[in-house]
């Protein structure tokens, strides 16, 4: 049985860019997908297709068991949409947008409300739940945002960068509210261009490159996929560094590397934690003194560079908001 | 944050009809809380129409033949209801700008992920449009009255009349806003939809009876601004304020200015909305 959020074969094509090129996923009811990838990966298309914004070229994409081709209109009853801009009314206050939103959703004027009373509780946005959208900070437009996205607790959800532009502040808190949704069982796709988010918050990962899903899995997988794990040491005195290099190619299971200005060592390791232990009690054996040693495992950023050959751009051109919490006009944060 | 999964879930799709009207009401309302928050936008609104009448009557008048008079004051009667359909006309530019910025914010990708009526977020700015030029209109006909404007000078009117001339004057501001709404769906920028808003609106308006007598002009400019919509409203007002300076002409619209107003706005709306909305269903931000 297909997931909650499932897509075979999507293309989408614009002049001849292939935004998509045949994208295949399936997200398990109430799990999180991270769609990661650089810009202009298609990520944001492939989530405008499966939200109904855009009517993919061929392939079949289905919500919450809705055909979204075929039946768009029932497909909006169930999904909330964050998109990658905070689609709020400056000019309305939090309750105003909320309330409209609800409104739309075609809650009674009572019920809409009600729900936006306790959406700016939630959001800690109920001090300024009186004042236009304008005065507000990036993050807290962005909790406006997406409490929009959630005023009927929609079954399915779609966030499309969701913390660019956040200071890390404001990003660890939309992380706990994303992290609150998905425990109460809502089924999410999220894109993101940052590795530790989708580390973070995705059980499954899919890698997008030029509109195709190049890698998916859990983010251990992806990581196991890459390489295995690596013990690092820095020592202290240069002079050690040959006999150290000596005691790693001894215990280890491949080339040691030697980055002679740091005097930091690397060597890929089986056995985790005991081996660790063993280099240590070698290394003071010989009396070789350590500034630091660890257990490295390889990040998603290692991964993303083997899988695509090149780095993941980090925040790019369209990072906005970032003036965040420095904005003359922005009025108090409201409190945590 | 507390729980944020509180089971809040969608009606059932009701009667179509009625959940377009009320989609339409509640962006209306949207829009005009909004419209009222950035009074400075109504102002300039107001500015530039008061400035043509208290322009076009002080320098204008008594160098314009108006029907065979060169009087001022026929002058002034004759204007106002060019004036009057300019401004209505002028609302184009605020409609397609605020679609525009509308676009640009991303919220129109927000209605369209909703579960609302298609056509609901262009009815709702057109319908908040069409009250802002209500208010526009009301207080530009105070200042006409204030330089001296007069009806029922070339005959007799009564306050249905006049009325009716408003509701076409009003008719054929909302059949534009139609037409700001497609050009708001098809500009990138508020900027380029106010400009462009408003850089055709000067040929159309000029090349019409609302100024000046077409009688003077030459022969093919002359038709042009015989069958031109905007003549046709300026014509029906002037019939109904029973103003001087009405064409003669044997145009069709001329001869029966009231059906034909009313005919180019409804027909004005129905190819408008229906472009305006096919784009909005197939909008890409």
């Amino acid at each position: 049985m297909p997931g909650a959020i499932y897509a075979e074969g999507l293309v989408k094509t614009f002049g001849d860019v292939k935004a998509l090129d045949g994208v295949d996923l399936d997200v398990p009811e109430g799990t999180v997908l991270g769609l990661l990838g650089p810009n202009g990966a298609g990520k944001t298309t492939a989530v405008r297709c499966l939200t109904t914004l855009l009517r993919p070229d061929s392939g079949k994409a289905v919500v919450a068991g809705v055909d979204v081709r075929r039946h768009p209109d029932t497909v909006r009853r169930s999904i909330g949409l964050s998109g990658q801009f905070a689609a709020v009314d400056e000019y309305l206050t939090g309750r105003e947008n909320l309330q409209m939103v609800g409104r739309l959703y075609q809650l009674r004027p009572k019920a809409a409300k009600a729900r936006a009373v306790e959406l700016l509780e939630q959001f800690h946005l109920a001090d300024a739940a009186d004042r236009p959208a304008k005065t507000y900070s990036g993050g807290m437009r962005r909790r406006l945002d997406l409490a929009a996205a959630l005023v009927v607790s929609p079954p399915v959800m779609f966030m499309d960068e969701p913390t660019t532009g956040l200071d890390p502040r404001n990003r660890q808190q939309l992380w706990e509210v994303i992290k609150h949704l998905v425990s109460g069982g809502t089924t999410l796709l999220l894109t993101t261009q940052y590795l530790e988010e989708a580390d973070h918050l995705a059980h499954d990962i899919a890698v997008v490159d030029h509109g195709r899903v190049i890698a998916k899995g859990t983010s251990d997988q992806l990581k196991a996929r890459t390489g295995g794990e690596r013990v690092e040491v820095v020592v202290h005195e240069r002079e050690h560094i040959a006999t150290a290099a000596q005691v790693l190619r001894g215990l280890g299971k491949g080339d040691t590397t030697v980055e002679e200005h740091t005097r930091k060592l690397t060597v890929p390791v089986t056995g985790g934690a005991k081996l660790l232990a063993e280099i240590i009690r070698e290394l003071d054996g010989r009396g070789i003194e350590i500034d630091d040693i660890g257990l490295r495992r390889p990040t998603l950023d290692d991964v993303f560079l083997s899988l695509t050959g090149h780095v993941a751009e980090a925040a790019g051109p369209d990072a906005r908001d970032e003036d965040d919490e420095s904005r003359p006009q922005g009025g108090k944060e409201a409190v945590k | 944050m507390s729980a944020v999964t509180d089971a809040v879930r969608v009606a059932p799709p009701g009667n179509p009809f009625v959940q377009s009207v009320r989609d339409s009401m509640v962006v209306a309302q949207r829009n005009l809380i909004r419209m009222s928050r950035i009074p400075e936008m109504i102002i300039y609104g107001l500015i530039q129409p008061i400035m043509f009448v208290v322009l076009f009557t002080y320098v204008f008048g008594g160098s314009m033949q108006i029907g065979g008079s060169t009087s001022a004051v026929d002058y002034k009667n004759f204007l106002m209801a060019g004036i009057f359909a300019q401004t209505v006309t002028f609302a184009t530019a605020s409609s397609g700008a605020g679609i525009a910025d509308d676009m640009h914010k991303g919220l129109i990708d927000r209605f369209r992920s909703l579960p609302m009526a298609r056509g609901a977020v262009l009815t709702g700015r057109t319908l908040a449009d069409l009250v802002q030029t209500t208010v526009t209109l009301v207080v530009l006909a105070v200042v006409a009255l204030l330089v001296g404007w007069r009806v029922g000078s070339q005959g007799d009117t009564d306050i249905a009349k006049v009325l009716a001339a408003f509701g076409l004057l009003l008719l054929l501001g909302y059949a534009f806003t139609w037409i700001g709404a497609l050009i708001g769906m098809s500009v990138r920028t508020p900027e380029a939809a106010t400009s462009s808003g408003l850089i055709w609106l000067f040929p159309v308006t000029f090349i019409s009876n609302a100024f000046v007598d077409p009688g003077h002009m030459t022969p093919w400019l002359r038709h042009v601004a015989e069958w031109n919509p905007f003549s046709a409203t300026a014509q029906a007002c002037r019939v109904l304020f029973a103003d001087p300076g009405q064409s003669t002409s044997h145009a069709w619209p001329m001869e029966h200015p009231v059906w034909a107003s009313l005919i180019y706005s409804i027909l004005i709306i129905a190819v408008f909305r229906t472009l305006a909305v096919r784009k909005y269903r197939s909008a890409t931000a």
